[in-house]
């Protein structure tokens, strides 16, 4: 599902004197259907670089980056658009949409975009949200105002509301307690069992250690290492 | 993923004497997309938009749009009245100032109405429950339906010109600083609106803004200008988050926190 071969990333800063800040090269590696691989490293070594990569959203310089048989490195715009609709979910650490929206439609949105039945996604998106014990009252608000730990699992049902194949998961259970973590864990490990490939940042060790099959130090990719 | 664009834009050029409007631009635009389209004042946005749209005459270049009718036309190449009816069905444009597009003297739903009958609807209670459809719809209370514009807040003057050029079902609007000069919180209202319609109609759209915000909630492509030319085009988060060019990293570097 994910392919990486050799790939490289530069941010050269055109306004800072044309600086060039070599940040990863010669990066691969490779994730199945079913497998849930955990990104590891010390804080800067490009463990949230190279999930950008994978989302398109950072451009690599060099190599090839396949999600589902799309090489995004190479990849037209709206082919990177339709993989994120269909194929490629994202749950950041930020929860970004437009204020006054409320979470219920927040949450539902990844499937009206897929042409979904409006009662059928946000039955799904009020399953989830229970699921995660966001209080009823709170599905018709914007989630813009609550709290940081309400955020990142409105942000989580989101990402999970409709079955991507492909997801990455950036600090899922960061700032969660114990029953929402273990709500997360099992969000994660159905979505394996159905075939899901997942990449992920995971700082809590126990969590990685309870759904990843594998763990790839991004410490490998660091330039000076791999020249 | 249909491989048809809904436009074509290949190379359009516009001088003003010996002053570049915008140079040699180039893309394609897929159903169910939205372009954004930013640069500062004066970098050549406005020009384009309103070459493509037909508004101003580029001094070459093409314009193909995938019309319902008859498949892709070059719409630059067209008889005045076909560009006409092409504006008033599958096209619509949001202008920045509701007032340039909406007629003042006329009703909320006359203006809602107006366009309709321009396109061969003559039943009134058609037309007007079409109207009160379209006002509920911009969340603008049908019971201001005989009420003129001039009797509505900007924000809802906004919403009524959308209602107006969407009310035809088009499949590509066109908009100028569709937000500018409205407040924040209205602002937030008319972008929800926006998206939602972009996506239940399937619509595509083309936003010229300077504001950064706007683009990331509404557009999944953009194109930065500078001094008439395209100096870089991407995914919205891309060219966002990862800016290539000297000039896009100075615009996204400049934008003050709150």
């Amino acid at each position: 599902m994910f392919e990486l071969k050799d790939v490289s990333k530069t941010f050269t800063l055109h306004n800072q004197g044309g600086a060039v800040i070599e940040v990863m090269s010669g990066a691969s590696l490779s994730v199945r259907p079913g497998e849930c691989v955990a990104l590891t490293g010390a804080s800067g070594a490009g463990k949230s670089t190279l999930m950008r990569m994978l989302y398109g959203n950072y451009r690599a310089q060099h190599g090839v980056i396949s999600v589902d048989g799309v090489n995004i490195v190479q990849a037209a715009p709206r082919e990177v658009i339709r993989l994120r609709r269909e194929v490629l979910g994202y749950v950041s650490q930020f929860l970004r949409v437009v204020p006054r929206v409320p979470t219920l439609n927040v949450v539902a949105e990844p499937l009206l975009a897929l042409g979904v039945p409006t009662p059928e996604a946000k039955e799904r998106a009020a399953d989830l949200l229970a699921r995660l014990n966001i209080p009823k009252p709170l599905w018709a608000l914007s989630p813009t105002t609550f709290s940081g730990g309400e955020q990142q699992r409105v942000n989580i049902a989101r990402g999970f509301a409709h079955s991507f194949p492909a997801l990455l998961l950036d600090e899922p259970t960061a700032s969660l307690d114990a029953t929402n973590r273990a709500v997360v864990l099992d969000l994660i490990q159905e979505a394996k069992a159905r075939g899901a490939a997942i990449i992920g940042i995971f700082h809590d060790e126990a969590a990685r250690a309870q759904v990843c099959d594998q763990e790839i130090d991004v410490t490998g990719f660091a330039p000076s290492q791999a020249a | 993923m249909t491989d048809h664009a809904l436009l074509s834009v290949r190379g359009v050029s516009k001088r003003y004497g010996r002053h570049i409007g915008c140079a040699d631009v180039s893309f394609g635009l897929y159903p169910g997309e939205v372009m954004g389209i930013v640069g500062e004042s004066g970098s050549g946005k406005s020009t384009l938009l309103n070459c493509m749209a037909g508004h101003l005459t580029p001094d070459a270049g093409e314009v193909f749009f995938d019309t319902a009718v008859d498949g892709p036309r070059d719409t630059l190449r067209m008889s005045e009245p076909e560009r006409r009816m092409l504006s008033r069905t599958d096209w619509a444009f949001v202008h920045q100032h509701a007032r340039d597009g909406l007629r003042m003297g006329v009703s909320a739903g006359g203006n809602v109405g107006e366009r309709l009958m321009a396109v061969g609807a003559r039943n009134y209670g058609v037309i007007r429950d079409s109207a009160e459809d379209w006002l509920e719809r911009v969340e603008i209370d049908k019971s201001r339906i005989d009420d003129r514009p001039t009797a509505f807040s900007g924000g809802m003057q906004q919403r009524l010109q959308i209602a107006r050029n969407l009310v035809t079902g088009p499949r590509l609007v066109f908009m100028d600083e569709p937000t500018g000069g409205l407040d924040v919180s209205v602002q937030a209202r008319l972008l929800d609106l926006l998206r939602s319609l972009v996506r239940d109609m399937g619509l595509s759209a083309v936003v010229v803004t300077h504001d950064l915000a706007v683009v990331r909630l509404l557009a999944n492509r953009l194109m930065v200008m500078k001094s008439g030319q395209v100096v870089e085009s991407g995914l919205t988060d891309q060219v966002l988050d990862d800016p290539q060019h000297a000039y896009t990293q100075l615009l996204v570097s400049s934008i003050l926190q709150v």
